[in-house]
């Protein structure tokens, strides 16, 4: 057996009141030391499914229909509020996308890291501080106690993400969901933080949910990638495999509108329409909208998420959900 | 350094809303029908006595000169002594101030008692009994009239029970009914105030941060949020408290308290220049003084202010 699954999400369903389907059954795996990348426009039901897994969901008006968040053999799901508790933060931690408003303005960075420390923990206000200053040394904000008290709108961006990370990682946390950690930043930031990401990634055993809209960046960080559209999973494989051979359209189409250098100067291709709103799924494979390779089957039925025979070098599975794979594809 | 220029600005401007007041107040007064000499005269007396009268309170004067003297007493703290009684007005002042001071205290903190907690439970639990009860409390406090809840509570506990003493003026216990009806119309301000800023403050991003750290219910509403949440509130508070350092005219004629309220209201039946002038400066002075106050406060709690 290689390794096992930390993660496995199977079939989850969330609904918003009054009626949108903002997840419609996703099923993800994420295993020991993965650095899982889940790809999607916005709207697609990306940091909903986060949410789920990390119990944050805002219930009502958001609900879980039906479902299993799988965490280390347990269905997450199934506790009582004060077991969930003990894992958010301890065991799932999570990297918010704009630092400058999930940081509490009105306390000091060393205190909001250190109060983690000593609920989860149970660490005394001096073994906290002293942990605080490692992992603010970890995350590269230097470990003196300049940046400990500090509040946030005394650090610069890149800082606040720094410490943002600093708080996930503080209480080693087996999975850190990554919601889009570099998007509010600009490109020069963005790459320290996708290489300090990459750096505690490997130095503390984790594994990464990284949600992104960007394949670029995902393709950097990632090992195994999950297409999600309109809140379903319509292509996973591994990185290599996803990237030399797509098989659902959307992926194919995504991979075009990242920029290359080699085809400077050349109009970008984008894909036609937008994400559709969660309250009015098309029928059938959601794509079907947008699709340049659509039929009437399209519209009429919904293809299940497949495993599907690739090239020779592939490793692991490689899933998609389409009608036409093999059959049919884009010029 | 950064300090030294705070509080160089701050006295700056105390100064400058003294020199404002004391002008606006000065020809206010003198535009009033009424005159003092008149009613210190009484009513037999002929225009000679009154004008000796207004020799000697100076009022005789050319209005310029009048000004520029009152200015030049201004700025040495100095307002004169009464028309009416002849006393030095800062002797005056200061016998009641204490009264006023005590009053607006066990005011505002009956007030914030009653407000703050209830506000921060209406918010936690909206729409449940304590929120209903809390708003319920907070349109009665606005539609009440203080004086009418003074002598409400004057009937229940004074008059029927003989918990407190119906009139007069001597330890803490005169001052609990009166605080109690002045407190509660500033309580139902705050409790507003503290149920919508913590409302606001628990649909922020950090505290789904706060969630997501794994923290207790407990932490993230009465910690990550609550720090937040008062900052307007302390702002509001002690504004309030401002104002009731002005005195309470109707509460100090209800409960029968030597305030200062009762003091500038007699000297204003009396058109007693002098006392009016220096009573509405001192109130200035005192109101800047408590914004100051306020002012360091805040900045203590609230990080963002600190380095401005």
């Amino acid at each position: 057996m290689e390794e096992k699954a930390l993660l496995r999400v199977e079939n989850l369903h969330v609904t918003f009141e009054p009626k949108a389907r903002a997840v419609r059954g996703v099923s993800l795996e994420i295993r020991e030391r993965e650095v899982h990348g889940l790809v999607g426009e916005s709207g697609s039901g990306k940091t909903v499914t986060s949410s789920a897994v990390m119990g944050i969901l805002p219930e009502p008006p958001a609900r879980i229909n039906m479902g299993k968040i799988i965490f280390k053999g347990k269905n997450i799901l199934e506790l009582e509020e004060e077991e969930k508790r003990s894992i958010r933060g301890k065991e799932i931690a999570m990297v918010f996308q704009e630092p400058a408003k999930y940081l509490n303005p009105a306390f000091k960075i060393g205190e909001q890291i250190g109060e983690m420390l000593r609920l989860h923990l149970g660490m005394s206000r001096s073994e906290a501080l002293e942990r605080t200053l490692e992992i603010l040394g970890l995350v590269g904000l230097g470990a003196d106690k300049r940046i400990l008290n500090s509040y946030p709108h005394e650090l610069s961006g890149g800082m606040k993400q720094r410490a943002m990370i600093a708080m996930a990682i503080s209480c080693n946390p087996s999975l850190v969901i990554a919601d889009e950690p570099t998007t509010a930043l600009d490109v020069t930031l963005q790459r320290q933080i996708l290489k300090l990401i990459e750096k505690l990634k490997e130095s503390l055993n984790m594994s990464i949910l990284f949600i992104s809209h960007d394949l670029g960046i995902v393709r950097e960080i990632a090992n195994k990638i999950s297409v999600i559209y309109a809140g379903k999973i319509v292509e996973n494989a591994g990185k290599e495999e996803l990237f030399e051979k797509p098989l659902h359209p959307y992926t194919k189409l995504l991979l075009l509108s990242i920029p290359d250098p080699e085809k400077r100067g050349r109009r970008l291709k984008s894909i036609p329409g937008k994400v559709p709103d969660a309250s009015s799924v098309p029928s059938g494979c959601a794509f079907h909208p947008r699709c340049p390779i659509a039929e009437d089957i399209c519209s009429a039925e919904e293809p299940p998420l497949v495993p599907v025979k690739a090239g020779e070098n592939v490793r692991g599975l490689h899933l998609v959900a389409c009608h036409f794979t093999g059959k049919k594809w884009i010029e | 350094m950064k300090l030294f220029i705070f509080l160089v600005k701050r006295f700056l401007r105390l100064i400058i809303t003294i020199f404002l007041v004391s002008t606006i107040i000065f020809f206010v007064i003198r535009v009033i029908p009424g005159d003092p000499a008149a009613v210190i005269a009484g009513i037999d007396a002929t225009d000679e006595d009154i004008e000796a009268i207004r020799a000697k309170l100076g009022i005789d004067k050319p209005l310029a000169l009048q000004y520029t003297e009152w200015l030049q007493r201004v700025a040495i703290f100095d307002f004169g002594k009464s028309m009416i009684t002849d006393q030095p007005v800062t002797k005056l002042i200061m016998k009641r101030f204490p009264v006023t001071l005590t009053l607006a205290f066990f005011g505002i903190l009956f007030g914030v008692i009653i407000a703050i907690p209830l506000g921060v439970i209406s918010a936690v639990k909206r729409w449940s009994l304590w929120d209903y009860l809390g708003m319920a409390m907070s349109q009665l406090g606005m539609a009440i009239p203080s004086f009418w809840l003074g002598i409400i509570l004057l009937l229940i506990f004074a008059v029927q029970f003989h918990l407190f003493p119906l009139f007069g003026f001597g330890g803490i216990k005169y001052y609990i009914l009166p605080s109690l009806s002045l407190g509660f119309a500033r309580a139902a301000v705050i409790l507003r105030l503290t149920r919508a800023s913590m409302v606001e403050e628990l649909s922020k991003e950090y505290i789904v941060t706060a969630k997501a750290k794994g923290l207790t219910e407990r932490m993230i509403k009465y910690k990550h949020a609550l720090k937040n949440a008062l900052l307007p509130v302390i702002t509001v508070t002690g504004i309030q408290f401002g104002y009731m350092l002005g005195g309470a005219i109707i509460i100090e004629q209800v409960f029968s308290l030597p305030g200062l309220g009762r003091l500038f209201l007699t000297g204003i039946y009396q058109r007693d220049f002098t006392l009016i002038q220096g009573g509405v400066v001192f109130v200035a002075i005192i109101f800047s003084l408590i914004n100051f106050a306020v002012d360091v406060m805040y900045s203590l709690l609230n990080p963002k202010i600190r380095i401005q």
